[in-house]
């Protein structure tokens, strides 16, 4: 019996390194050289023999493992949302009273407040996508065109009309949703996939307007100088410009530079927690009961006298309304923006944010922007294998947890192993 | 008129191109409905399996350019359908009965996996490959503008037919095709008799990927520089063309896949080349307003 699992194991290894080595062979045995005169190749065949090597040990390790441990036994990640339903709330309670006084802890300085910042924006992005993707199932692969709508309704509103951080704001989030009714209204009678694959290709319609249309965005350059937000028109600079006042002049305090990263922290948390507490409450209104119903069937919707185009525009309305003020809160942190900000990885990125969240769970979005945008942000360092490592990351998380690491609710019937669906 | 045929016969060519990519994403459609994001960075591989295996052959010591490009046409076919094979085992058996977007967001893992990996692995500039067609046919001669049509844009359409041709034997002639449409059709059904549906859609990928590989060596060819990031727009427009043309349709990708092409290049050609993107997208939308299920597609039934 050992023997035969060990046999086993071992031609799984074998032959895993086989695929390896002729995988690795062309890619990373070979490097394409540019010279002066021509292309030329350089070899590196010892990173082929260790990738066999690993790829070969790691199969051998799994295929053991997989045989000591019987199937229904490895170890999972128990569903504790569905097991403790009250400590749900309690946890999202306590994050959020965190999150409240996480600039004042005495280990967070300024870089730290940044990365939550930037988590914060992915946060409140993902929240705004839970509505069309997670509530009314509506699969939306160009989110980050309603993003890049507020960011550049705002940047534009403010360089060219001098229109304050707080007067565009709303602006911003009227213009998204007004372009997510444009999209939404023709191409919402399509399903599922065929959805998908027009709000793709809006996104890339968007940002390559924004990117040619010279004379309005300035192109591939981008919008720079776009002003900060202020605090009841107090600034948040070092001297204050005639007839205003500084932030720190008024209360009294000594300039410092923190001051104005706090205050975005706190701006983004307070319009992520208005998109969370706007999410639970409509929840429980007609309009996000129609949502989750039209998610489970269109057709009972449709016989219950429900207008499936009306639902869906206003959860794509909805949800382009908070990216657009999310943009705009971008648009304003960075003080700069490009087409080059807003390309189809970034939807990606959102969509996964609420897919590996476990569609529909508030608190699983929190959970899957500290893995994806968080964890990433603390290894700058190795910029060059940021992105491998988020693909890879995507990966793992769906094959070992593939509704979600918080799935809200459970399936209602599951075929059995090996039936396909 | 002279300027029309022209754009006639770049549009075809790059139509060709994005024909191919588009028939591997319709097939893993139709058979396990799932967009397959991975499959343009497919596409890339192959760019690259080829400029690298075309160069090890002429470092080899082939002398003909011809000989060489069949010995790269033909290992660069099968080291990518292995490429193909091993997305598959990896990111997406495993999630069969998963849930609808766990396999999708798992494709997009995997592209951007193989994106980063041929970055990382072959660097992030682009890479030259000097013409090594050379030449054409002058089709027609105009006073100030005369219609050609080189070497390497007959090559790359009569490898498209040629391709097509086995390929739709493979689909409506052999076990292996028919074994594909029963799938396609009805999985369980098809596993209940007996057919190993687990293998037909590895060897769906598998070919899908071959085809991948050939369109890769084409541009290569075609436009003689290539990136890493190239994957990402034509796998888009490729799938576009898969839509464009009824997904699950394989004459329907084709005719995409041409449609696509000839859009762009006559948009570039005659209105602005910036903006060749928006008018693919913007000539799908409105397709799939007036006939939701594309050109060929069958209707879809709804059974309650």
């Amino acid at each position: 019996m050992a023997g035969a699992a060990l046999k086993a194991a071992l031609k799984d290894g074998i032959l895993g390194a086989v695929v390896a080595a002729a995988l690795a062979l062309p890619m990373l045995g070979f490097r394409l050289v540019d010279s002066a005169s021509a292309l030329t190749l350089a070899t590196r065949f010892d990173w082929v023999a260790w990738a066999a090597a690993i790829v070969g040990l790691g199969r051998f390790a799994l295929c053991l493992l997989r045989q000591s441990v019987p199937a229904d036994r490895v170890p999972m990640m128990p569903d504790l949302g569905a097991r403790f339903p009250k400590a749900r709330l309690m946890v999202g309670w306590a994050l959020a009273g965190f999150a409240l006084v996480l600039p004042f802890l005495p280990f967070a300085d300024r870089s730290l407040v940044d990365k939550a910042t930037m988590v914060l924006i992915y946060v409140m992005l993902g929240w705004g996508l839970n509505i069309v993707v997670g509530l009314a199932g509506l699969l939306d692969l160009g989110f980050v065109a309603f993003y890049a709508v507020g960011a550049y309704s705002y940047a534009l509103l403010a360089t060219k009309l001098d229109l304050s951080f707080w007067l565009c704001l709303p602006m911003a989030g009227l213009f998204a949703a007004s372009f997510g009714i444009l999209l939404g209204f023709p191409v919402l009678r399509l399903r599922g996939d065929y959805l998908a694959i027009v709000t793709l290709g809006f996104g890339e319609i968007i940002r390559v307007i924004l990117q040619n249309w010279v004379d309005f965005t300035n192109g591939p350059n981008g919008i720079s100088g776009i002003p900060r937000p202020t605090l009841f028109g107090l600034q948040f600079t070092a001297n204050a410009p005639e007839g205003k006042t500084t932030f720190a002049d008024y209360f009294g305090l000594d300039f410092s530079g923190e001051h104005r990263v706090i205050f975005l922290y706190f701006v983004i948390l307070a319009l992520a927690l208005l998109t969370n507490l706007f999410t639970l409450r409509i929840r429980r209104l007609p309009i996000g009961r129609a949502w989750e119903a039209l998610r489970e069937d269109e057709i009972a919707c449709r016989s219950l006298g429900l207008n499936p185009t009306m639902i869906k525009l206003s959860a794509f309305a909805t949800g382009a309304m908070f990216a657009g003020f999310a943009g705009s809160f971008f648009a304003t942190r960075q003080g700069f923006i490009s087409p080059e900000s807003f390309t189809f990885i970034e939807s990606a990125v959102i969509l996964a944010i609420v897919v590996l969240g476990g569609m529909g769970s508030q608190i699983g979005v929190v959970l899957a922007a500290l893995l994806l945008v968080g964890l990433p942000e603390w290894f700058r360092e190795l910029q060059q294998y940021r992105m491998l490592a988020f693909g890879g990351t995507m990966v793992l998380i769906m094959l070992w947890k593939p509704s979600g690491l918080l799935s809200h609710r459970a399936p209602t019937i599951r075929l059995g192993k090996g039936a396909p669906s | 008129m002279e300027y029309f045929l022209q754009q006639l016969i770049n549009g075809l060519t790059l139509g060709a191109i994005y024909g191919l990519i588009a028939i591997g994403y319709t097939m893993v459609y139709g058979i396990i409905r799932m967009i397959n994001f991975a499959h343009g960075e497919i596409y890339m591989l192959g760019a690259f399996i080829s400029l690298i295996a075309f160069l090890v052959s002429t470092l080899l010591g082939g002398t003909s350019v011809a000989l060489g490009l069949l010995a790269a046409l033909v290992s660069t076919m099968v080291l990518t359908a292995l490429y193909g094979w091993a997305v598959e085992r990896v990111a997406y058996r495993p999630l069969r009965n998963a849930p609808k977007l766990a396999p999708l967001i798992s494709a997009i893992g995997m592209s951007i996996v193989l994106q980063n990996f041929s970055q990382l692995t072959q660097g992030a500039r682009v890479k030259p490959l000097p013409p090594l067609f050379k030449g054409g046919i002058e089709l027609m001669h105009g006073e100030t503008f005369s219609v050609n049509l080189s070497y390497l844009q007959m090559t790359i359409m009569a490898l498209t037919v040629v391709l097509m041709m086995v390929f739709t034997w493979v689909i409506t002639r052999t076990s292996l095709g028919r074994a594909q449409r029963a799938t396609e059709q009805d999985m369980k059904m098809a596993a209940l008799l007996g057919v190993n549906t687990d293998r037909i859609i590895s060897a769906t990928f598998v070919m899908g990927a071959t085809l991948a590989s050939v369109a890769g060596l084409m541009v290569t060819l075609y436009y003689g520089v290539i990136d890493f990031y190239i994957g990402f727009l034509a796998g888009i427009k490729a799938f576009t063309a898969a839509v464009l043309g009824g997904i699950g349709s394989l004459p329907g990708a084709m005719l995409g896949g041409l449609l696509i092409g000839l859009i762009e290049a006559f948009w570039s050609g005659y209105f602005s080349i910036e903006y060749k993107d928006v008018a693919a997208f913007s000539i799908l939308v409105l397709v799939l307003l007036f006939r939701p299920t594309g050109l060929l597609g069958r209707p879809e039934v709804e059974k309650i």
